[in-house]
């Protein structure tokens, strides 16, 4: 595999045109490549990382020398194969690329220019263009957060932050950490913290992982998963950490620093049980209420998207991955949440499609192993659907919230702000929240409290409203002087 | 199994040689291949930004380059995100207070 | 904004007003504008004496609504780069002058001390003190909540949002008896036509033909920073693409800072119908051209950027006032990029037109009809 281009050879990477362009070097990316790459195709393969791997499979960087990096990871051995076929493969891999926006190029459909920004971060950043025929977005999730009071304190991180700390830094957030919120990540979170060393004092979910039960078939259909959770649970068990269903953490302690958080039952529907809250000791919080796709770069360009079971948005696609937008592919969570081996089946199905069309040969998805493909994908999407609703956030989490408790982090919005532009001044979306609040207008451009801001938009008692499918026509921040040094030929398609 | 096992002995992590970087004048020791925000999280530094309005305290978050709050000053430039940054010998990181150009005020 | 002042000034006349809108407060070109107030980009001529009363009242509402619509009175300033556009804008401020505008030429020595990081070598500018800039969805949600706490009396204003106008009732002799609604009829004697961009849609609900087109700009936003540009700069030819008809594409860099922090970059000019698909040609001009007027926004990051619909009409000025072809129906729409600026004066206008008051300027150039009787 050629390493990402050196400045000398810039032009050779970024000029002439691939055939497929993959955005996002995950499971799903990284198998969507090689596929297409082992068919035939010329592929460049975009990530902001370093390394491949995408969140999922996160590794240290060569520097840190670990000889075991799978003691931090589930299922490796298909991940270590991905890289063997990614290494012996011509794929262009281009590390620490930050897209920042997907255009149509000269030939309407059939080509497309994908607009990133190289460099480290924040200090001579440069602009890159790479052309394709096809493009596969596996931009994957992020973590949907949920606001309480005390979240904004030191040594509160994201579930999904104290685990991709862990897994490419190897540091730990502290000592003693509570891992809180909702869906299967906390497991997996929890169980790793505790083997790098943690004390993992208790793992905290709103939910009652009742909802698997309601569908055993789709358990049963899912060996996998179930080993996975037999895996992470045994793990638990030996570092004698107690799971807590029907619980949140509802205020957290400290001045400078976390010192214990509190928690108390919930109901149903997510509403603290008065009087139940317990003090526990700890110096930092793990928390995260599930992932929100990332579907920006394919809603700027009129993807369709669809409701999930969790209340999140995700690409709408059809049978072999393809979006609403003709030539451009989706898989792994962009596609709705599914995890890593639902993300490989799927981009393997993308890579082909991908090939099929650029090669003229549609006989390529009817193989086979494409209809075997499909059908795990679907086997496998019923499956994180039962578990999607079993996690969807109920509409008592608002409860938590007192009217001082930043909710956009970024610009330091309180609850009590927004509920008083939806009581008093008309506002009845997140957009109009943010216009009169500045919800959502800083930095991470509502990435942590979009859910939470379309929830108090909507008013009391609809507080399970999703957001509307995100839409940020710059994925990333761009210096203005690399955006005004674009070359003017070739900064848009066809003059509209 | 041992509760005092770290993360760096899970892995059987053997990095090159270590160096050095201050964070607010104070001296701390990197690993090469550690980003910005790790070295400061293995010095037990949480918090290394405050904010625009309230003035609040802030750290590594998301940890994956999203949320924006862990923006550091580093070498003088402001807004970096650390938890991306990749740790280099001799660093000088600085807390960030509020938007980090009040420089450039006028 | 403009439907928000015609309430205010309507309520405050006395009279019993229903706002009605399909999406939220400041959902349209509203919540996509910057909020300029300008005079500095206007001919002499019917839109710049609207400009000019609209800066008065401007200045009266500041005082009236709470600091949080962040009206700044900051002024203008115009550049040029070379001496003929400096000649351009000498004789331009001149015929300003002549209408009521105050100017000041800014010689190049002494630009700096008004804007301390425009760019070196510039020729030299106008300053134009009476432009100001408020936060358009603000300013509109607090009009509205301050017509309906002074609506007193037999006055009474009502909201009803997220309402999509359906149909225009109208009696035996074609004259307007109210609206219909996706929840039902509303009887009124008045119907005012303040949709924007989507004026041309509620005309033919009332089957009258009024050509508003929608003009695409977009806005940079960058990273919050502290005050780096202290008053709204542009450069010199960014009146000519103001003024132009044409349908392709037009850029001229404003560039301007916020209370809250970001600074922002228009303007493009476009007409390409509702599509908000970025074009990166046009970030590509707006970047170029802002960090040539300031080199220091280079190191700048832009974080955000948005799409808006200007409402057009092909001679660029609104329709403001009664339509002869339908007794009862008013329109206020079609402000193209200015209409924060102009809504209070429109809004006092229709509100003197629906109670028979004396109006403060000759609306004719404004008349709805004046783009023929056809559908």
């Amino acid at each position: 595999m050629p390493d990402s281009p050196s400045d000398e050879r810039a032009d050779d990477a970024y000029g002439a045109p691939y055939d497929l362009a993959v955005i996002g070097a995950g499971c799903a990316g990284l198998t969507g490549a090689v596929t297409a790459s082992e068919l035939g195709l010329s592929v460049a393969l975009l990530d902001t990382s370093g390394q491949v791997g995408g969140q999922f499979y996160r590794t240290p960087a060569p520097a840190l020398g670990a000889v075991r990096p799978e003691a931090l990871h589930h299922d490796w051995s298909a991940f270590a194969d991905l890289r063997r076929r990614l290494e012996a493969s011509a794929v262009v891999h281009l590390a620490g690329h930050h897209v920042w926006t997907v255009a149509r190029g000269s030939e309407g459909d059939t080509e497309w220019v994908v607009h990133a920004v190289t460099g480290v971060d924040g200090c001579g950043e440069r602009p890159v263009r790479v052309r394709a025929r096809t493009v596969l977005l596996a931009t994957g999730a992020s973590e949907r957060q949920l606001p309480f009071p005390g979240w904004t304190l030191p040594g509160v991180v994201g579930a999904g932050g104290a685990q991709a700390m862990l897994k490419s830094g190897l540091v730990l957030p502290g000592r003693r950490v509570v891992v809180a919120g909702s869906g299967p990540l906390l497991l997996a979170v929890a169980s790793s913290l505790a083997a790098a060393g943690a004390r993992v004092p208790a793992v905290v979910e709103a939910s009652g992982y009742l909802g698997y039960a309601r569908r055993p078939g789709a358990l049963a259909a899912n060996p996998h998963k179930l080993a996975e959770a037999l895996v992470h649970g045994a793990a638990l068990l030996r570092h004698g950490v107690r799971l807590r269903t029907r619980s949140a953490v509802t205020r957290v302690h400290g001045t400078a620093r976390v010192e214990a958080v509190t928690v108390s039952r919930v109901d149903r529907d997510w509403r603290p049980v008065q009087g139940t809250g317990r003090r526990i000791a700890c110096d930092a919080l793990a928390v995260g209420h599930g992932l929100v796709p990332q579907t920006e770069l394919a809603t700027s360009l009129g993807c369709a998207t669809r409701r999930t079971p969790d209340g999140t948005y995700a690409l709408e696609l059809d049978g072999l991955q393809e979006t609403s937008v003709p030539g451009l592919w989706a898989a792994g969570e962009t596609g709705g949440i599914g995890g890593a081996q639902l993300a490989r089946t799927e981009g393997a199905i993308a890579g082909t499609a991908a090939a099929a069309r650029v090669l003229g040969q549609p006989a390529l998805t009817r193989s086979r192993r494409v209809r075997e493909l499909r059908r795990r994908r679907d086997r496998m999407r019923a499956f994180a659907d039962t578990m999607a609703a079993a996690h969807v956030p109920g509409p008592g989490w608002v409860q938590w919230l007192n009217d001082a408790t930043d909710v956009c982090r970024c610009e330091e919005v309180t609850a009590g702000a927004i509920r008083e532009a939806v009581a008093d001044y008309g506002a009845r979306d997140a957009r109009t929240v943010k216009l009169l609040t500045r919800a959502g207008m800083g930095w991470c451009q509502g990435r942590m409290c979009g859910a939470a801001v379309a929830c108090l938009a909507a008013g009391p008692g609809a507080a399970s409203v999703p957001p509307s499918p995100e839409r940020r026509p710059l994925a990333v921040p761009v210096p203005l002087g690399v955006l005004g040094a674009l070359d003017p030929d070739e900064a848009d398609g066809p003059v509209s | 199994m041992a509760r005092d096992r770290s993360p760096a002995e899970l892995v059987g992590a053997a990095p090159e040689d270590p160096f050095e970087i201050s964070f607010d004048g104070r001296t701390l020791t990197a690993l090469p291949g550690q980003s910005v925000a790790a070295a400061l999280w293995s010095a037990g530094i949480l918090a290394w930004r405050t904010t625009r309005h309230g003035g609040r305290a802030r750290g590594a978050f998301c940890g994956i380059g999203q949320c924006y709050d862990c923006l550091a000053t580093i070498n003088d430039r402001p807004n970096r995100r650390a938890c991306l940054v990749p740790a280099r010998p001799g660093d000088t990181i600085t807390t960030q207070e509020g938007h980090g150009h009040a420089g450039l005020a006028v | 904004m403009v439907g928000a002042a015609c309430a205010y000034y309507a309520a405050r006349s006395g009279l019993h007003v229903t706002v009605i809108d399909r999406g939220p407060v400041a959902g349209g070109t509203t919540g996509a504008g910057e909020g300029n107030l300008l005079v500095s980009d206007k001919e002499p001529g019917p839109e710049l004496d609207l400009a000019l009363l609209s800066t008065r009242l401007w200045r009266t509402l500041s005082g009236a609504l709470p600091p949080r619509i962040e009206y700044e009175a900051k002024g203008g300033l115009v550049v040029a780069s070379g001496e003929a556009g400096m000649a351009a804008l000498r004789d331009f401020a001149e015929r300003q002058e002549r209408a009521g505008v105050k100017t000041e030429e800014v010689t190049g020595d002494r630009l700096h001390d008004l804007e301390p990081h425009l760019a070196q070598g510039l020729a030299g500018g106008f300053h134009y003190p009476q432009d100001a800039q408020v936060q358009p969805a603000l300013a509109a949600a607090h009009l509205l909540r301050a017509a309906g706490e002074q609506a007193s009396g037999r006055a009474r204003l009502r909201l009803r949002l997220g309402e999509k106008v359906t149909g225009v009732l109208k009696g035996a002799n074609g004259e307007v008896r109210g609206v219909r609604t996706v929840s039902g009829d509303l009887h009124a004697p008045y119907v005012v036509n303040a949709a924007g961009t989507w004026g041309a849609e509620v005309a033919r609900l009332a089957d009258v033909h009024l050509p508003v087109l929608p003009r695409r700009g977009f806005v940079l936003v960058t990273e919050p920073l502290p005050r780096v540009v202290r008053r709204k700069v542009y450069a010199a030819d960014y009146v000519a693409d103001v003024a132009s008809g044409s349908a392709a594409l037009q850029t001229s860099a404003v560039v301007e800072g916020t209370p809250a922090g970001p600074v922002l970059i228009g303007a493009s000019r476009e007409r390409v119908g509702f599509d908000r698909t970025l074009s990166v040609e046009v970030l590509r001009r707006l970047a170029a051209q802002a960090t040539r007027l300031f080199p220091m926004l280079a190191d700048v990051r832009a974080i955000r950027t948005y799409a808006g619909f200007r409402p057009y009409l092909p001679d660029h000025l609104p329709a403001i006032g009664p339509d002869p072809r339908v007794p009862g129906l008013l329109h206020a729409c079609g402000h193209e990029g200015a209409g924060i600026g102009l809504a209070p004066a429109t809004g006092l206008i229709v509100a003197g037109i629906l109670t028979g008051e004396e109006l403060p300027l000759d609306i004719d150039p404004f008349r709805p009809d004046r783009f023929g009787g056809a559908r």
